[in-house]
């Protein structure tokens, strides 16, 4: 999840001496130039045979310019490569406890079945009866799905949770259309992540924001009162974005379906609730699942993911195509419309090429038969029971706006930080030097100087005991006016802090060669 | 549970310093009705049984390596060099987050900054963000972008745009203004300059289209520059910018494209990378995420995530989109391919697959009936058969030779599609491979 509210961009005062080296380089850390530039003409890590076009069928519209890439040869790119990912944290190696993201162990078992040929090497339109063991998998990982929501639908399409929530946002699009109604609003509680309000944007909805109340829960009564014929539906994160159970859900669902809308769950933090509650139980419409939040498969840096939307059944006929449908010759895709409206179907459209992320499905699959029932539940639990240890374990020294019990994160503000001199960013900064990844901070929105932490099922208690200690010594330290922790954090790290604002004013988005003269300097 | 890391007696423990009696007490927030959910899965499983149970299903399949394999249409399948699938499974690569913490992630947020720079150079463009889902929803967005930017609706779609691109296109772009697309013409380019009037925010097209047949953008970007529209290119396969003209050269003002060609694995259909370049002047209606220069406080050069004030987290229902991930490893997967590759590698690849394709459609036109409808081509061309292409696709793939895509798949309701065939060839392929198409073809047409 982002961080980047109410926080200084720029490195300050945080400049200080470095143990300088002759190569620049410091021991294990590596100083690594662009591919650009270690790169010249003449060498290639592939190897490949020279073909002579003779007659060639490209009707002149050959390329008249070089494209401008380097040459490298195998080992050299490995070490580029390899270097740079010394320069990442990651899950593997340290706790990451940043909220909203579940950045839980991704297990390689996963790993390995995605790269069965019989799945990485499937093209999307082999003919069908060539695919009928992929088609099966997308459909027993849609019947988990259903069964773990109580939800009669899934559409499996969606490459992202905000993908995921375009696609239920268009499915409601299209019931209030088929309705002859006009709803053109949308609720959403202030303290929704980005993307919701953005996403109902895109729909061409106009979004109306709901208040959070005292207790970090949405206003019940405050939403009721803006439901009328001209609301859609309302989006709500359960649990919310402050780490909290909505108590109301199930009135809040009942007064938007009494009112002619759809209840539209953010379904982020679903990890929370996995195996022990379903979310077709508490009124939702329609919910997107995060396969790379609650069933693992890896963030990569930002992306691939995955994000499935279930549906309830008044929303059901509207899930895009392509439709898996499985008939006496087996699975087949309907990919055509007017095939779909004689099956009863009234899709709103396509999402994307193809039948969605099949790599992430093998992964997300792997993940559920690993755990089982029993295995999810436990998950759902562990990472309740962690993060209210966190909660519990700092809560003195830090300061918790809402009280417990929260469910799998567990939210702070910076009310223990008043007059210190410090700030969020710099506890997110220190922990950097003390070989922790950093919460999310600034986030939710709705508390001053948030600092939200998520530690999911896989971290042991050992783990979370020592991170439990860092964080309480650092808050002494600041309510002490010790600044030795805060200041310039972090040291440690590859780099000092970044200069965002500046990164901003000139954008450089690209590395470009030097002009001839220049290069000549 | 191997995942699992917390004891009964670590739980007890902690249970008791949050001072609840059970476990339940912390779930005391669910409402009574939705306590007592049933959850008919089976239990949990060791390695052994998933291998077995996932292994049983990848077999029952065709694998696209186990036969001679020829299906393209948006997807292409590409050596992938050994080094680049152990690359991007290390675990700072594969388990980090979206690189949030610039100090702790100069690694991804490098990458994509190499990343954008190889988009840039090999489209022709001036910029690049740090990646898309996949072609076909950065070509959704793409359009939506130019929408925002000349302010007016109606869209100009190639009929040759291949059709999930058009449709995931309409999902989005139909909202704000008119859809318009010429009658669909294999092998021969539409008149698409006539379509484009005073209202027309962009005209769409790809190359090589969809049924391979390569074209001129030229022509159509001086036309759409003129009543101010914008050209939006959209390309499928990436590797054949290793041997034709870019569309920055050709007057495009966007570019949105498919990278799965390079580095990444076919996996029907997904994860893949969305590419997407455009006009140095156009940065901040780009939607996505951006890697930029910067320096850190010791002066160093580093990199960070820039011009977020355009993102759903800063602008939410203001912004130039709600997408909050990229396609960072598949992106990364691009990024290593193509520095193996190089400048002589991926002209060696792109010549290499012409090779092919030139041969196997020589090879396949001598089949009796069977004439090439694309002139003009990549690795990808249209075959027009003397038989329904459902049925010579079934017999073929009976025979052991998976002989493309039916156009009638992806243009179901057009009657003159029924008997062509798109048909890719790629490095891959070998004379055996070809001749076995070719012997197989003759059986069956």
């Amino acid at each position: 999840m982002l961080n980047k509210q109410g926080r200084s961009t720029t490195p300050g005062d945080s400049a200080m001496e470095t143990v300088a080296t002759i190569s620049g380089h410091r021991g294990l850390d590596h100083e690594e130039p662009l591919i650009f530039e270690i790169g010249r003409d003449g060498v290639s890590g592939v190897d490949m045979p020279e073909v002579e076009l003779k007659n060639d069928r490209l009707g002149g519209l050959t390329r008249k310019q070089p494209v401008g890439l380097p040459g490298l040869s195998e080992p050299e790119v490995v070490r580029h490569y390899v270097r740079l990912s010394q320069r990442n944290a990651s899950i593997d190696a340290m706790f990451y406890p940043l909220g909203s993201c579940t950045m839980k162990h991704n297990p390689r078992l996963n790993e390995k079945m995605a790269r069965l040929p019989g799945f990485a090497d499937l093209h999307p339109m082999q003919p069908h009866k060539t695919v009928q063991g992929a088609l099966a998998l997308i459909d027993e990982l849609a019947r988990w799905l259903e069964t773990l929501t109580g939800m009669p639908t899934v559409a499996m399409t969606p490459k992202a949770g905000a993908h995921g929530e375009l696609c239920g946002l268009l499915a409601i699009r299209a019931a209030v259309n088929a309705s002859g109604e006009k709803r053109t609003r949308i609720l959403v509680p202030e303290s929704a992540h980005g993307t919701n309000p953005a996403t109902a944007a895109l729909c061409g909805f106009t979004v109306d924001e709901v208040k959070a109340t005292a207790d970090g829960r949405v206003d019940t009564a405050a939403l009721k009162a803006k439901l009328g014929s001209d609301v859609a539906g309302i989006m709500l994160t359960n649990p919310n974005t402050c780490g909290l159970f909505e108590r109301d859900i199930v009135e809040i669902a009942r007064a938007v379906h009494d009112s002619g809308g759809y209840f539209y769950c953010d379904g982020a933090n679903f990890n929370a609730i996995v195996g022990r509650v379903r979310p077709g139980d508490l009124g939702i419409d329609a919910m997107h699942i995060n396969l790379h939040k609650t069933f693992s498969t890896p963030h990569g840096g930002g992306g691939p993911g995955a994000g499935p939307v279930v549906f309830s059944e008044r929303l059901a006929k509207y899930a895009p195509l392509p439709l898996l449908v499985k008939g006496d010759h087996g699975f087949h895709l309907i990919e055509d419309m007017e095939e779909a409206y004689v099956s009863g179907a009234r899709p709103f459209g396509r999402m994307c090429a193809f039948q969605g992320q099949m790599g992430m499905f093998v992964r997300a699959l792997a993940y559920m038969l690993s755990h089982g029932g029993d295995g999810l539940k436990q998950v759902a639990e562990d990472s309740v029971l962690s993060a209210n240890y966190i909660l519990a374990s700092l809560k003195d020294v830090m300061s918790a706006p809402y009280p417990g019990p929260c469910m799998h994160e567990a939210l702070f503000d910076d009310a223990f930080l008043k007059d210190t001199g410090v700030t969020t960013l710099d506890v997110a900064k220190a922990l950097i030097d003390e070989g922790f990844h950093p919460m999310t901070v600034y986030f939710p929105l709705v508390v001053h100087g948030a600092m939200l932490i998520e530690p999911t099922e896989t971290e042991s208690k050992t783990t979370l005991d020592q991170f439990i200690a860092t964080m309480r010594t650092l808050a002494a330290d600041a309510k002490a006016g010790r600044r030795e922790h805060f200041e310039g954090a972090p040291k440690l790290a590859p780099r000092r802090r970044l200069d965002e604002t500046g990164a901003a004013r000139n954008p450089v988005l690209r590395w470009s060669a030097k002009p001839p003269a220049q290069a000549a300097e | 549970m191997r995942y699992l890391p917390l004891t009964p007696d670590d739980r007890r423990a902690m249970l008791a310093k949050i001072g609840a009696g059970s476990i339940d007490d912390l779930f005391r927030d669910v409402p009574q009705s939705a306590r007592n959910a049933k959850f008919p899965l089976p239990p949990h499983a060791g390695e052994i049984e998933v291998e077995r149970t996932l292994t049983k299903l990848a077999r029952e399949n065709v694998a696209a390596g186990s036969e001679p394999f020829f299906c393209g249409a948006g997807a292409y399948r590409h050596h992938v060099p050994a080094s680049v699938d152990h690359l991007i499974q290390r675990s700072e690569f594969l388990t980090s987050y979206t690189p949030y913490q610039p100090e702790v992630a100069q690694g991804t947020l490098q990458m994509l900054f190499e990343f954008q720079t190889q988009v840039a150079l090999l489209t022709g463009m001036e910029v690049a963000n740090a990646s898309m889902y996949d072609g076909s929803t950065a070509a959704a967005e793409a359009v939506l972008m130019a929408q925002r930017i000349t302010r007016r609706g109606r869209v100009v779609l190639s009929s040759a745009l291949h059709p999930h691109y058009s449709e995931t296109i309409r999902t989005l772009a139909e909202l704000h203004g008119a859809l318009v697309m010429p009658p669909v013409t294999p092998g021969r380019a539409e008149d698409l300059a006539s379509l484009i009037d005073n209202q027309t925010a962009c005209v769409v097209v790809q190359n090589p289209d969809v049924f391979g047949m390569l074209r001129d953008l030229k022509p159509i970007a001086e036309a759409a520059h003129a009543k101010g529209a914008l050209l939006i290119a959209i390309v499928t396969e990436i590797v054949s910018l290793g041997l034709i003209e870019p569309p920055g050269a050709t007057g495009a003002d966007i570019v949105a494209a498919e990278g799965q060609s390079i580095g990444n694995g076919l996996n029907f259909g997904g994860p893949y990378v969305g590419l997407f370049a455009t006009r140095e002047k156009f940065i901040r209606q780009m939607p996505g995420r951006l890697a930029g220069e910067t320096v850190d406080a010791n002066g160093r050069r580093g990199y960070v995530l820039t011009l977020s004030t355009r993102e759903q987290h800063i602008r939410r229902e203001k912004a130039t989109s709600n997408i909050c991930t990229n396609s960072g490893l598949c992106a990364l997967a691009f990024t290593i391919h193509l520095s193996l590759l190089g400048e002589e590698g991926l002209k060696r690849l792109a010549r290499l697959n012409h090779a092919r394709a030139v041969q196997l459609a020589d090879r396949l036109c001598k089949v009796k009936g069977v004439q090439l409808v694309t002139a003009i081509f990549f690795n990808e061309f249209t075959l027009k058969l003397p038989k329904p292409a459902v049925e010579v696709v079934d017999a073929l793939a009976g025979k052991g030779v998976i002989a493309g895509v039916r156009a009638s798949r992806l243009y179901p309701h057009e009657r003159s599609a029924s008997d062509l065939l798109i048909v890719a060839a790629t490095e891959l392929n070998t004379d055996d491979d070809i001749a076995a198409y070719q012997t197989a073809l003759a059986e069956v047409v």
